[in-house]
């Protein structure tokens, strides 16, 4: 069987819809039968990121957010992109505890749990042209009940 | 909000939804905020045994308002969390600044 899937996803950057994300990409990654523990990592990572296209990119305004996930063999791709305000500097964005927003309660993790649940995560920005967000988690590294 | 929050003398409990993320932290945070303001509250304890899911606004939340109560001396805690959450919290560092109890829920109360 070829196990090759593919979904995309857009969805206005309301914060409403950060549990609709979740979910529907768990959905998704639940065709290459993950663990429960795996589920979780998937939620958290996507759910990160969606916040941070509401909270940072868009701000004050509603627009949409894309996200396209990706089945290839045991690899589930999740890439997540705004046309948002962008990241001036990725590496001190990514780096634990940052933020830009400590009055609004921001913990300054969001970055720091997408590379802890997911085996990659790479960040493409440019001020005023909006962020790309790419994750990818191999699923299943211990022996899969079913086949 | 108010069915999340119960007041037993200084103590402010507030009961966490099934799940915890910027949508549901910033309606929390206005609710406890409007009862931390009316002053009174000495411990704040945050109720997970509802809870199986928190990113990083949950942790948000909770420094923000341990913040708020160390003013004025006041004591954080978390209680029936479970064992993701409990790794949310170890991998963000909030462990070291509030009490968490993993304690499992005995007397388990529809709300």
């Amino acid at each position: 069987m070829e196990n090759k899937n593919e979904m995309i996803l857009e969805v206005e950057s309301r914060s409403c819809n950060e549990g609709l994300v979740r979910i529907a990409v768990a959905a998704f990654s639940t065709q290459l039968n993950p663990t429960l523990e795996e589920v979780a990592d998937i939620k958290t990572a996507v759910s990160e990121a969606i916040t941070n296209c509401i909270v940072h990119a868009y701000d004050t305004s509603t627009e949409k957010i894309r996200v396209e996930c990706r089945n290839n063999k045991r690899e589930l791709t999740v890439v997540v992109k705004d046309t948002g305000k962008g990241i001036e500097d990725i590496e001190k964005a990514m780096e634990p505890l940052y933020t830009t927003r400590p009055e609004q309660d921001r913990s300054g993790m969001g970055f720091a749990f997408m590379e802890a649940f997911m085996d990659q995560v790479t960040v493409e920005s440019a001020p005023g042209k909006g962020t790309t967000v790419t994750m990818k988690k191999v699923i299943g590294r211990q022996n899969p009940v079913f086949e | 909000m108010e069915e999340y929050m119960k007041k037993r003398g200084t103590m402010l409990i507030i009961y966490i939804p099934r799940e915890l993320d910027h949508h549901f932290a910033e309606q929390i945070t206005r609710a406890i905020d409007q009862e931390l303001e009316r002053g009174a509250v000495r411990q704040l304890v945050f109720d997970f045994s509802n809870t199986d899911f928190m990113d990083s606004s949950g942790i948000g939340m909770i420094m923000g308002r341990k913040r708020l109560l160390s003013y004025s001396g006041g004591t954080v805690s978390a209680i029936h969390v479970n064992d993701r959450i409990l790794r949310i919290m170890q991998l963000s560092g909030i462990y070291k600044h509030i009490e968490i109890s993993q304690e499992p829920v005995w007397n388990y109360r529809k709300r």
